[in-house]
Order: C-alpha cells, then structure tokens, then sequence
C-alpha cells in the first residue's frame, strides 16, 4: 500500500529498517522505537510475514533494544490486523520472555498480559494458552519464571478443562527445582488466587502457600508473605484461622529475619486482611514481638507501622490495646541500641497523640517526644520536630516549646554543619506552626546568627530561609524585624558579612516589594559600589541586576545607571565583567538600540585594555 | 610423624591420570574453575584476560572463548595501581543457552555472558551487501532483513560491573544457591550482592577495628554453602573459621561456629600463626564437610565439630624444619588452594616443585604427582613422585634440598562429575584425566560409605 505513493516516501522508511542492524546501539533503539511506522509502511501483511519473523530471532541485541522492542509488541494488534492476527504477536514475544534479563522478561510479560486480552475466547485456547504451556515446561528457568505471570491472565477466559490443566502447571512450577522459578510463583501465587474460583483457592493454593511458606530458601518464603496478604483477603473470615494464620503465624516468627522484616514490612495490609477479631487476637502480639525483635531491621519496619496500625485497630478497643500493648513496646524503641530503629519511630510517634487525645498525650507520649528530642542522633531529633504540627492540633504548641526550644537551639548550634543545614530548612515550617510572636521571641535571633556562619552553604540556607519567613510572615514584618538587621550588617569589618547583606537583599527584594526595595535597600547597595573589596563592589553590580525588575525606571535611570558605568570601568575584571553585563541586559530590556550599540562598544572596551 | 609415615608406606597409586592439554596463556594463571557441568573451565590470569575451555564429545578440552575481563587501573584518590590480575572466578548456574561467570580483581567485579550465534540479519534497502551505497532510483520497495546461517560466533559481554564497594583487596566470590546473590570478601568486610543490581551492596561482616592499631586478623576466603542459602564460612589468617546464619541477623558479625583446632603448644615457634593461616575453604559437595587448607595441612571438618578437624593431612610436612628460609622467600605467604573430587572421596592440593597431591579419604591413601611440560606426553600416565627427607631410596626419589620453590601449584580443579582435574603451573594449564573416566566406573572408595578408621565421630549435634 505504501509503497505506491512513490521513493521518497519510501527513503525515511528504508533507513528505519536498515538502521534496525546499525552497528550503533543508539540508531537501534531509535529504529525500534519507531517500529510502529515501519510496520505501518509495510502493511499488516508484510509485517506479519517478513517483519515479526525476523524479530523472534533478534534476540541477540543489547538489553536496551530488547526492552523497547518487548514493549512496543505490547501494542502492536492494530498494525498486524487487529485481534483477529494478534496471535501474530506471539512467537517474537516468547522468545523475548526467555530472555536472561528480567527486565526485558518481564517487559515481555506485561505485552503478553496486554495483548492476551485481545484474543478472542478462541484463539487464547488454540494460541496464546498452549504458549504459556510452552513457556511453562520450557528447559530454561528463564521461560519458566515468564509463565508463572501468565497464567493470571488466562485463567478466567478458558473453559474448565484448561483451567485443570492451568492449575496443575502452576502447581508444578510452585515446586520447580530452581529457587529462581519458586520464587517467580511465589510473587504471583497471590495474583494467580484472585482469579481462581474460591472452591479452587481453598484446596488448590492454601496448600501451595503453605509448601511455599515453608520452602528452605529465605527468598522464597519471604515472597510467599505478600501471597499470603491477598489470599487472606480472598477468603470468608470463618476460613481465616484455620486455612492461613498458622502459616502467617509461623512467617512472624520464622527463623531468617528477612521473613520477618517481610511480615512487619506488609503488617497494615495483613492487619486490613485479616480483620478486627484476628487483629486483636493474633496481630497485636505478633506486632509486639516485632516491636522487640532481636534484628534492628525488622525493628525497623515494624516502628515504621506503629501509626498506621493504631489507627486501624478495631475502635472499640483501640486505646486499650495501645495504652496495655503498643505502648510499652514504644517506650522501649525509645532508647533502642540502634539509631535506624529511633529514626523510623520518631517520623511516626507524634502521629499516635492524635488517636490517643491530649490527656493520654501530656501524660505518656510527651515524655517520650523529649526524649526523642534529646536523643544523640540529629536524624532522630528531626524527624520529630518535622512532624510536630500533629502534636500542635492535639495540645497547642505552648505546651511543647519550653522542652522544644532548647532542642531545636542544640540543633542549631550542632557543630556539623549539615545538621544546621537541615534545622534551617525546618524553619519554615517551624515558623508557621509557633506562630510569629513566639518566632521573633525566641528562634529570630538563631535566624540571623546563621547569616554570619564560618560556612557558605548556611549562610546561603539562611539567605532563603529569611525569604521563606517574610513570604510567611508579609513585608511589614521583614520591614520591622529582618530588614534593619540585614542592613546593619552592610557596615560590618568582615567582608563576607557584608556580601552576605546583598545576597540577602538577593533573595528578599522580590518578597518585599518596590518600596522597601527602593527606600530602604537601593541606598546600601548604591553605597557599597565604593566598597574596598572587589568580591563585594562586583556583587553589588550582581546585585543590582537582581533587584532591576523590582525598581522603576526613574530609579533605574537616576541611581543605578551611573553607579553601572562607573562600576564598568572598575580597576577590576570581574566587577567590570558584571558591570556591563547588567548594563547590556538592562538596556536590552529598554529595547534602545542605540544603548544595544553602546554597551557593544563597552565589551570591546573592556576586552581591549 | 603420622603425615610423613602415611606417605613413605604409600605402595601404588589410586588414580592414573594421564594428561590431556597443556595449554599457554601468555600470562600467569591466576585462577581455575570448572562450570556446574564441567563442560566448560574458565582460567583467569594475571594479564586480566580470561579463557574459557569446552569440552569436546572426545573429552578433548579446547578454547571456546578468550576475552580481558580486567584492565589496569589508577585509583587517583588514594595513588594506588589497581592490578587487572584475576583473582577468583565464579560460574553462575545455567540460565539459557548462554553461560554467566562473575570474575573479580582488587576492586572490581564483573559479570560476564559468553553466547554464540550463529545467524546473521542480510538485505538492506539502501547498500548492498558489501556496505555500497545502492542507486536510490532503483530502490523501490522495501526489504525486510532476512536471518541467514553463518559460522558460530563466540561473544563475550559484559553484563555488569559491581565497582566501588572494597576498600581493600577482594580476595573471593561466591554464588548463593538462591541464585539470586553473591558474596565478595576483601581483608576486613563481606558484602553480599542481587546478581541484577549494581549501585548498591550489604555489608554482612566487618572485622574492621575501630583502631586499626587493634588489627589482630585478617580475613583470607569466604564461601557460600552449596544448599543452605543462609550459611556462609570465612576463615581468616589466624587460622580460624567461621560458620554465620544470615537468617540470624543482618550483620553476621556474631558467627554461629567457630572451627578452630586448639594449638599444640610444644610445636609453638615464630611462625606458629602464619602457617595456621587459612588459604582455601571449601564446601564439599554434600554440604556436610568443610575443607580448609592452611601452610602446611588440609583439613576436613564436620560441620557439627568444632573444636577439631575430623580429618587432617600433611601436605609437605618435610618443610617444617625450613620454615625459616621460606619466610625469607616470602614462599610461606603462598596461597594453596584445594578441592574436592564430585563424590568428596578425594582431596587434591598444591605444592612446590610442580608437584600436587591427592588424599582418598577412606583408603587413606595419597599420592604426589606433577606438572609439568617434561613429564606431560601426551597420553602418557601420570608416575608418583616422592620426597625424601634423608637418603634417597630410589633413582626417583627427590630431595628436600633439591625442591625448586618457585615452580608452585596454587590454583587447582577438580572436575564437577568425573575425575578431570585442572592444574595451574605458573602460565601453564594442565588437564589431566584418570583412565577409566569418562564412563566414570573407576572403583573410587565412597567416603560415605567407610567413615575414617582412627576417628571417632561423637553423636553430631542437629545444626
């Protein structure tokens, strides 16, 4: 069909297809990306015959090209003809999913997923089920891990005598002599069960699910975890104690921490599977035992979960259960041995003083939030002031700062220099939660000793905290509070201070407005152009160029611009450089052509001396 | 001396072996290792170049494949040259048609895939075949490339690199028997590795002190156990080793066994420690014993003893009176390896002058062989060799003083299945193959079968 239409439309195609070999891997993968259009000059009948044969057999190609090649396949049925040819598809997607890369396999695998639902009822009996068969009995764990994500997908649009015949390669591969394809079953028996009649659930996969459960590799078992998860979710309640908790029983406890880590780390989902009765029977000491595990990571995990399990305790019970069973358990991570385990309770704990309500939070969890505070680790220590504005709902901020205060000053003052980083971009939000009285009481003065730092990068934090702060707090306060302070530090003895003034003019002039800008910053700036220091006088012309947009032009043209021209012809390069720089672009933006002019005969003069 | 007596009444040898190959990298053989099938063997040498062997239906092993794995490099940071030198090998199981290997030196590891193919895509729409630029007017349909046979191509690739995780110099590799990830050991840390990601490792042990000043061993191997995907061992140059349980915790600092035979304080001297070093361990196929091969001995542990081998042999004995010249010679800072046969019946290690030994563990037999170009006609059987510490007995015999301490056998392999085993004399590589094999019917004692007569084995505790 195309190819009626004549050479030139024929040339771009033909490079395509001959780039498909190109020696470059890049020109390849382009190609392939592409496929779609070479398959649409070629026609559904050539693509069927010619391009899809020769693409089962490149198989050799680089991870990349193979990737992109499985991923292109997966929407592909229009251009071989519809569903009607989409089995078309499936030889050079086989061999894409016996690839050793499991990247490229499970690509291979979601396109079959896809285009399997564009079998007729039909064709996926005579086609696409006697693929995965294929694929299932195939010599090379490779095709077989491929299958166990295709039998999902099958399953519920074949008659009943491929479904015996589905069930039976799945139990198969659930005792495959490879930990590799065990595995590849185990991650999929949960998806595989959704699918399955529930008759079939209960005497079909329970008994894989336990074997897997109990399998020797720790990989396996780990993964039959999450299987358990959705098969819990699959069965009637009255199921549950007998058909899956003495297997889930038995991961929380298992031997290899990996397992258990598995357990805690999917713990809510278990908790919304299973249900209220089995939660506060059976969850509610297993948590505890995780909560006290001998391992830091599943110590880890499980102090990750303690929020969100609380919150989805039964309701009837939940302050019970937390006050006799959870909390004890907590104030023992409070002082745990390893700092991962502090770090992970503290970006959750505050979070239970809302479930728990003020009394019970003054009276058991404020204690344990300053211990926190105080702990030794800043990452522990910042997780809880990050998270204060739950505890600010429940019982106001007041009650917190006496004991907060000193904490966050500690921080402050820490003598590495990445935690002050941290605490300064903390401020913000700090700021907003204690409110501005209690912000220029106790924390202004923190703010501005940052400004004169011994490091840049604080310094440079503390330029954009203040300008987070007065977008926060408006003008009127900066005009009060920061403003004078800023400008004070312009006649300071050390020069960096006095660099730090205009970064912070920098960062503040926009927040500010023209008037401040104008009235208040423009003269110092103005005045530091005379400056001793060439870092400085070359920064104000940096400066200037910054805060251009905020001012007028009569205040561009009066004061500025005959700063710039003496600042251009500065004993300094560098000055002289940034000088002009903002000349030109301050003209440029006037559009005065002769200006454009001027400033060009400027840079010759300037590049001539 | 028991080691010394047992040699000297050593009347015929158990095995025949005679050669099959000898092969020439242009560099010092670095490493050996045989596939899971032993169809193939994979060398590794100080050039950073590694060559793979495929047996032939003959039984004939010939090259497959020779790629350079490792360049040398220069870590600019610390002013270090980084040595291409191979330092171990690792088969991965079998994937697909195309063979893995992890290879390693200092710092870097890398997987490799080693494939054939053998078609090849023709036709193109805008050249012909010779790469000419075709006459566009004449171009007036499209050409879809066709697939055509061509000669087997070999191709190696690299797959992986797992780069910057050793501060020091990684002295082994092992694959998990999940298949999934894999150990590498420098002298103070193990980390453990997925196959599939790069950029990121766990540390599982750390012997670091925090004063290096405290620095009281080093750690010379570590290796997984061949079922149980939870147990490592790692021996250090104290000449201990020990047996973690990943399922334990996540740093395996806390080691489930300690194997350590208690020193015999009347043989205590100057080089009592550096002798007792741990060189090789491994893992015998059944997974029950480990055997570790220290200066002068290998030894086999059961499992469920640890305060002494079950078994113990004297490799060179006759070197014990000159330790001292060997220190000299840096000599007794040599690495042996040691391996074991497919049905662990057999032991087999290095030694000097070329020479290499063997231990039937049931018969109690042993035999000294060597390797070398003078000995090896083709076809022709390995004879026994044998040390003399006094008088010579026979023509044959050779002398102590007479051992030439620079031709040394360090690395060594023993086929998976059937008695081929593999030799590393400094650039030359060995196979050489016992007469009855490849059937495989030779009347080998099972170990299993006659547990060693002088041992009593108390009740093994269940691990």
């Amino acid at each position: 069909m195309a190819g009626a239409e004549g050479d030139d439309s024929l040339y771009p195609i033909a490079v395509l297809i001959d780039e498909l070999r190109n020696e470059d891997v890049q020109l390849r993968l382009n190609s392939i990306k592409k496929l779609s259009t070479i398959a649409l000059a070629l026609g559904v009948e050539r693509t069927r015959t010619e391009l899809l044969p020769f693409l089962t057999d490149t198989i050799y190609d680089e991870d990349e090209v193979l990737l992109a090649l499985a991923e292109q396949l997966g929407s592909f049925t229009v251009l071989v003809g519809g569903p009607e040819f989409v089995h078309c598809l499936l030889p050079p997607l086989e061999s894409l999913a016996t690839v050793e890369e499991t990247v490229v396999r499970d690509k291979a695998v979601e396109s079959l997923q896809k285009i399997s639902q564009e079998h007729s009822p039909v064709d996926l009996e005579v086609h696409f089920v006697p693929l995965v068969k294929r694929l299932a009995s195939g010599d090379w764990f490779t095709s077989r891990t491929s299958a166990c994500g295709l039998f999902s997908v099958c399953y519920p649009r074949v008659s009943s005598t491929v479904k015996a015949e589905i069930r039976q390669h799945f139990r198969t591969l659930c005792s495959d002599d490879t930990p590799m394809v065990r595995r590849a079953a185990s991650s999929k028996l949960g998806e595989f069960a959704k699918v399955l009649e529930l008759d079939y659930v209960k005497s079909d996969i329970i008994p894989l699910f336990t074997a897997l459960a109990s399998d020797e590799q720790d990989s396996v078992r780990l993964l039959a975890v999450e299987a358990g998860v959705s098969i819990a979710t699959l069965l009637p309640q009255e199921d549950l104690e007998d058909l899956v908790m003495p297997t889930l029983r038995q991961a929380a406890e298992d031997k290899s921490w990996r397992v258990r880590y598995m357990v805690a780390d999917k713990f809510s989902e278990l908790q919304k599977a299973v249900g209220p009765e089995i939660t506060k029977n059976d969850l509610v000491p297993a948590f505890q035992n995780l909560l006290k595990d001998c391992e830091a990571e599943v110590r880890t995990a499980a102090a990750n979960k303690v929020k969100v399990f609380c919150e989805s305790l039964p309701e009837d019970s939940r302050e019970t259960i937390i006050m006799t069973h959870i909390l004890p358990c907590v104030k023992e991570l409070v002082s745990d041995t390893n700092q991962h385990v502090k770090s992970a309770l503290a970006s959750v704990i505050m979070g239970l003083s809302t479930i728990l309500g003020k009394d019970n939070t003054v009276e058991h969890l404020l204690p344990l939030f300053l211990v926190q505070l105080k702990d030794e680790y800043p990452e522990v220590r910042l997780n809880i002031i990050s998270n204060l504005d739950c505890v600010n709902e429940v019982i106001g901020i007041r009650q917190l700062s006496q004991s907060l205060l000193p904490a966050i000053v500690e921080l402050a003052e820490d003598a590495k220099w990445r935690v002050r980083l941290a605490i300064i971009e903390y401020m913000p939000l700090l700021a907003g939660q204690l409110g501005v009285e209690f912000f220029d009481e106790k924390l202004n003065s923190l703010c501005m000793a940052w400004l004169i730092d011994h490091v840049y990068a604080i310094r440079e934090a503390a330029t954009c905290n203040l300008m987070k702060l007065v977008e926060k707090f408006g003008a009127e306060w900066a005009q009060n509070t920061i403003v004078p302070k800023v400008l004070g530090m312009a006649n300071d003895s050390n020069y960096l201070h006095r660099m730090t003034t205009l970064f912070c003019i920098n960062a503040l002039s926009e927040v500010c407005g023209q008037e401040i800008t104008t009235k208040h910053m423009l003269p110092v700036v103005l005045k530091m152009s005379t400056d001793q220091v060439a870092n400085v006088r070359f920064n104000v012309a940096r400066c200037l160029q910054k805060i251009g947009p905020v001012l007028d032009s009569s205040a561009l043209q009066a004061d500025v611009k005959p700063v710039l021209e003496k600042l251009a012809t500065d004993q300094d390069m560098d000055v002289k450089y940034f000088a002009l720089e903002r000349e030109i672009l301050s003209l440029i933006s006037m559009r005065v052509c002769k200006g454009l002019f001027l400033c060009i005969t400027l840079l010759f003069n300037c590049f001539s001396i | 001396e028991a080691g010394v007596g047992g040699f000297y009444q050593n009347k015929k040898t158990f095995f025949s072996f005679f050669f099959i190959l000898v092969c020439d990298p242009a560099d010092v053989i670095s490493t050996v290792e045989f596939n899971q099938t032993g169809e193939f063997l994979a060398t590794g040498d100080k050039g950073g170049r590694v060559v793979i062997f495929q047996r032939e239906p003959q039984g004939e092993y010939n090259v497959y494949s020779t790629f350079q794995s490792h360049e040398p490099e220069f870590d600019y940071l610390k002013s270090l040259e980084i040595e291409e030198r191979i330092n171990k090998i690792r088969w991965l199981p079998l994937h697909n048609p195309a063979h893995f290997l992890l290879a390693t030196n200092d710092k870097t590891i890398k997987l490799w895939k080693v494939s054939e193919r053998d078609k090849r895509a023709e036709g193109y729409n805008l050249r012909d075949e010779e790469g000419r630029l075709k006459d566009l007017s004449t171009v007036t349909t499209l050409q879809v490339p066709v697939l055509r046979p061509m000669d087997l191509l070999v191709e190696a690739s690299p797959r992986r690199v797992f780069a910057n995780a050793h501060a020091y110099h990684i002295n082994s590799i092992s694959v998990n028997s999940d298949c999934e990830t894999y150990l590498s050991a420098d002298d103070l840390r193990i980390n453990l590795w997925n196959l599939n990601i790069t950029d990121r490792s766990f540390n599982i042990v750390d012997l670091k002190p925090e004063n290096m000043e405290d620095l009281s061993e080093v750690i010379t191997v570590a290796e997984f156990h061949p079922h149980h995907c939870h147990l490592l061992a790692f021996s250090s140059s104290t000449g201990t080793t020990r047996l973690c349980d990943m399922r334990a915790s996540a740093l395996c600092d806390q080691h489930a066994k300690l194997f350590e035979e208690a020193a015999d304080p009347s043989h205590r001297s100057f080089f009592s420690e550096i002798v007792s070093s741990v060189s090789d361990v491994k893992f015998s196929h059944s997974g029950r014993y480990l055997l570790t091969r220290d200066y002068l001995t290998v030894k086999v542990w059961d499992l469920n003893m640890e305060n002494k081998p079950v078994e113990t042999y004297q490799v060179h004995d006759y070197l014990r009176t000159k330790l001292c010249s060997l220190y000299e010679s840096d000599c007794i800072f040599d690495k042996f390896e040691c391996a074991w046969n497919g049905t662990d019946s057999v032991i087999m290690t290095g030694a000097y002058n070329n020479y290499f030994r063997m231990f039937d563990r049931a018969s109690l037999r042993d035999v000294t062989l060597e390797a070398s170009r003078e000995v090896c006609k083709r076809r022709a059987v390995l004879q026994p060799r044998r040390v003399c510490v006094g008088k010579k007995q026979k023509e044959t015999d050779v002398s102590v003083d007479s051992l030439d301490f620079r031709k040394k056998i360090l690395h060594t392999a023993w086929h998976p299945k059937e008695n081929i085993i593999a030799i590393a004399a400094s650039n030359n590589l060995y196979i050489f193959q016992d007469r009855l094999t490849p059937n495989g019917h030779h009347n080998t004692p099972e170990i299993q079968s006659a547990p060693p007569k002088w041992q009593t084995q108390p009740n093994p505790p269940t691990y």
